[in-house]
């Protein structure tokens, strides 16, 4: 297959950036949209042309790496991650645009890379529970119901990407806080902090600079994991019930224990 | 150089405890005052780097991805096993340790396993106090499923996402600990040296992958949780950035590199469609729990595999090994899969696939059943094949996975330089020449939770002098560093870094995969250094060295595979026998099964660095079977 790409091209979070038109020809439809990207590096290094940097590690959509708006559109069609996305998605001779997350909270580094360790100062300020290396009990002494596991898992599979925040026109990152807090607010473990856990990862994630939630749903739709709106629900009330000090009554769909 | 594992004295099941009770102690208000560096945040980093935190020392930990939550550990999927015998099978530590013994062929040391098997209890307490999720049986107790090699279900398990759920719970973990101001996590930094003051480690050379910059950073003790080296193979189940540079590093500067050709090719992950692939997806172990494994008996079969009817399918795991079925260990299972596509009868378009079929068991326990269990492997299937395998059988074929080999280790995971310690798939330890399904997670999460807090304290409280980031050692490794990336920046010629890495894999498949002889690995020595003359005349880097720059860090690891890889030809020519994953075709039983020596061969062979284009000096230790009886594996 060809293809006509338009990829973003930016030396550091200073310079304005541009796009570069680079043809990629001879492209299996197999090859994943990194691998036409490998494919288009190897051709620029050995022509003496400077190669394209970008993010990416597990190639299997699940360490949440690769990070690049594909026309438009973070990870590209499928709502699959941009490792994940194929060529057999595109038409052949197709002008394609690749670009980076565009957040204020995500500086670019170089081309299609991002800082998102906003992500990580989030689950610092309280994504876990406080409990350090030593005997636990018994598991089983804390039977958990599984579709409470389920619900909480559904949330905990969050790969921390980000298209969320790229898809978003506010850059919120309501869907990436409130999979978190969903995921632990949830279950047993997470009973003890909570309040503490809701109010201090919200205040943190406004202190980085995202968006607030209007409502416009472009972040699940982005969402490689299909993590539900209905976590940013959970953590509007969760942060309310916190707010007033008060431990939140369950609703249906997302039971506490 | 004499090895000594330095294995406590007393019974086997007393000798943890014992070390335990002997080893010294730093007092709480003396904890601050020692660093410790972790390289890595995988499970086994990770969760070294949060315990030794909360323990009070201070912490620097280290990775090359963006964000510590990103390890390649992140891309675990079937589980992690503990001897907690919930089924009620009379699963025991001792079923554990035998079973690991056994799946690893006699060549694994047995104290270091028996303790990883009564470890293995905590490992998971401590994971689900974290917020784990595992999956959950209706009344709520723990789930659990079978692996390859063992005739109990002991494997815990999150969906087909058991190492993203572990590894977040290791980094919140972490992330915990730096709220708390002990410890500090330097992503996109890598590890490009050691550096020792007198024989022992006391800091490291990292560049800063954003800014190019070369930084000194001065500790106590050093771990390193660097993961494993399959990517020598290019195309393997690991993630892109897995390398060996930390532990090649390591190696140069005096570290023995134990076992290096026991590398495991895994049987079930997708086959290879075309030659820009870079890498080769797993589908989990826990799939042979309810697919059956076939190939068509006419190797000219042309009919799509629902339309051969029963009798005419090969159910090759079954047939020949009745006992385990499709649940032999992997070593076995590749091996089968090898054998009878070499025979002619592999499917799909380049015939190197066998059929993992899922249609009896979808008929016997209903599709939501079987969606229940795998519902995420069978997507990704989908995604990356474009067949749906609830209505055709997967095509799979076997791939490079996972490196039992690596840094020469004692009981306290305390290499051969005095400091420095190697944890989870990073050291040789515990998996001898195989390893089963779901025991590295187990093995990575017990040397760092429980094992390495306690051998570096052991450490830290012997007196030595202070050192810091201007002792003279630092400079002199960072005029190293400095020097060898110049090099690569100097080089001058076409050639991306890939080009050279793509050759090298190939030559490994081909002559150090699953099956090695004499012939084939003298060869591939000279091939190898045909490559690596290649590399140092034809590379190019593009860029500049004080910028992000992914092809200077790609060239830098390529370069280092090229010499792990001829040292992993020596290793396994040098071993003229059959073990495990380590097949060397002249040594094999008139059925075709691995054939041990273990009058010459019952050792861990450890690999010394004596200088550039110097023969490395091999030194063996060997390993005594005193709790189980060395026996040829059978699964029949
Ligand atoms: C697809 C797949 C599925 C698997 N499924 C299972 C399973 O179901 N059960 C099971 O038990 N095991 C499984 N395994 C094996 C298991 O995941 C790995 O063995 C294990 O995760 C290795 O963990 P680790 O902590 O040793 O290293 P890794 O997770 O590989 O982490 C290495 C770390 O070191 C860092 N690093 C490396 N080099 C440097 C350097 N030079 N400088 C700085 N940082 C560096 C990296 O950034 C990373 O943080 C699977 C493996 C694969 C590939
Ligand atoms: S590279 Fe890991 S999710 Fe895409």
């Amino acid at each position: 297959m060809r293809f006509r790409l338009e990829l973003w091209r930016q030396t550091g979070p200073d310079d304005p950036g541009r796009y570069e038109v680079v043809e990629a020809d001879g492209i299996d439809p197999e090859a994943s949209f990194l691998e036409l990207l490998y494919q288009v590096n190897e051709g620029r290094i050995a022509s003496g042309l400077d190669a394209v940097a970008f993010d990416s590690d597990c190639r299997e959509g699940i360490c949440g790496s690769c990070s690049l708006v594909i026309d438009g559109m973070p990870h590209g069609p499928r709502q699959v991650t941009s490792c994940q996305t194929f060529m057999r998605d595109f038409e052949d001779g197709q002008t394609i645009r690749v670009e980076p997350w565009r957040s204020n909270a995500f500086p670019v580094i170089r081309d299609l890379v991002t800082d998102r360790s906003a992500f990580d100062r989030i689950i610092e300020a309280g994504g876990y529970v406080s409990v350090t290396t030593g005997p636990q009990p018994n598991p089983n002494s804390m039977p958990i119901a599984p579709a409470t596991q389920e619900a909480a898992m559904d949330a905990a599979i969050c790969i921390g990407c980000g298209a969320c925040v790229a898809a978003c026109p506010n850059s919120a990152a309501m869907l990436f806080t409130g999979a978190k807090v969903t995921h632990l607010n949830l279950l047993p473990q997470g009973q003890p902090e909570r309040r503490q856990r809701t109010l201090a990862m919200v205040e943190q994630m406004d202190e980085e600079g995202f968006g607030g939630c209007t409502n416009h749903g472009e972040c699940s739709l982005a969402c490689p994991q299909g993590i539900s709106l209905d976590v940013i629900g959970m953590l509007n009330r969760e942060y309310r019930a916190a707010l007033r000090g008060k431990p939140v009554a369950g609703t249906s769909g997302m039971t506490a224990q | 150089m004499r090895l000594d594992a330095r294995i406590p004295d007393g019974p086997i099941d007393e000798k943890w405890s014992r070390w335990l009770d002997a080893h010294r102690l730093v007092g709480p208000l003396n904890r601050p005052s020692h660093t410790v560096i972790v390289v890595g945040t995988g499970l086994a980093g990770a969760s070294a780097a949060a315990s030794l935190a909360a323990q009070g020392f201070r912490v620097k930990s280290f990775c090359f991805q963006d964000t510590a939550r990103r390890a390649h550990s992140i891309a675990a999927q079937g589980g992690i096993n503990a001897s907690k015998d919930f089924a009620n099978e009379g699963d025991s530590v001792r079923r554990l340790f035998v079973d690991t013994i056994k799946g690893g062929d006699f060549r694994a040391r047995e104290a270091n396993v028996w303790r990883l098997a009564e470890l293995s209890e905590n490992i998971v307490d401590q994971a689900v106090a974290q917020g784990v999720p595992f999956n959950r049986e209706y009344g709520g107790a723990l789930a659990t499923r079978s692996f390859g090699g063992v005739l109990v279900q002991r494997t815990f398990y999150s969906r087909g996402q058991t190492g993203q759920q572990l590894l977040l719970g290791a980094y919140s973990a972490l992330q915990h600990q730096v709220a708390q101001g002990r410890a500090t996590v330097y992503s996109r930094h890598e590890l490009l040296d050691v550096v020792l003051v007198d024989g022992e480690a006391r800091g490291i050379v990292a560049r800063d992958l954003v800014t190019g910059e070369l930084e000194r950073h001065a500790a106590d003790a050093v771990v390193l949780a660097s993961g494993g080296y399959c990517n020598v193979y290019y195309l393997s189940t690991n993630a892109k950035g897995s390398n060996v540079t930390a532990t090649w590093r390591a190696h140069k500067r005096g570290a023995l590199f134990a076992n290096p050709c026991f590398t495991q090719i895994h049987p079930t992950c997708i086959p290879q469609s075309g030659e820009y692939q870079s890498k080769l997806t797993l589908m989990s172990e826990s799939l042979r729990n309810d697919g059956r494994v076939w190939v068509p008996r006419d190797p000219d079969e042309q009919r799509p595999a629902n339309a051969i009817p029963e009798e005419e399918r090969l159910y090759f795991l079954e047939e020949r090994y009745p006992a385990y079925g499709n649940l032999v260990p992997r070593d076995v299972a590749s091996r089968a899969a090898k054998t009878v596509c070499d025979e002619g009868l592999g499917v799909g378009p380049t015939k190197r696939g066998v059929y993992l079929d899922f249609r009896d068991a979808i008929r016997d326990r209903g599709r939501a059943a079987i969606e229940g269990r795998y519902g995420n492997l069978f997507e990704m299937y989908q995604r990356i094949a474009d067949e749906n395998p609830y209505e055709v059988p997967m095509r799979i074929y076997p791939a490079p996975h996972y490196a039992m080999g690596g840094l020469w280790v004692d009981y306290e995971l305390q290499t051969t330089i005095p400091g420095l310690f190697a944890i989870g798939e990073a050291n040789f330890s515990d998996h001898g020449a195989n390893r089963l399904g779901a025991s590295a997670m187990m093995q990575c999460l017990a040397d760092g939770y429980f094992i390495v807090p306690h051998t570096v304290t052991h450490h830290l409280t012997k007196r030595r002098e202070h050192v810091d980031e201007t002792h003279p050692a630092f400079d002199e490794v960072v005029r190293d560093v400095q020097a060898r990336i110049d090099r690569l920046m100097a080089v001058g010629g076409n050639t991306a870094p890939q080009v050279f890495h793509r050759r090298l894999g190939n030559v490994m498949l081909d002559r150090c995969g699953m099956a090695r002889t004499e012939a084939g690995l003298i060869e591939a020595i000279a091939e190898i250094a045909e490559i690596r003359d290649a590399f140092w005349t034809d590379l190019r880097i593009d860029g500049r060295p004080d910028h992000l720059n992914q092809s200077l860090e790609y060239a830098g690891r390529v370069a280092d595979f090229l010499e792990l890889a001829d040292l992993m030809c020596l290793d396994a020519l040098r071993r003229a026998e059959s073990a495990g994953c380590h097949f060397r075709e002249e040594y094999q039983t008139d059925d075709g099964e691995a054939l041990r020596d273990d009058e010459h061969f019952a050792t861990v062979t450890a690999w010394e660095h004596a200088g550039e284009g110097v023969v490395p000096v091999a030194h063996d230790e060997a390993l005594e079977f005193d709790s189980v009886a060395l026996a040829t594996r059978s699964y029949k």
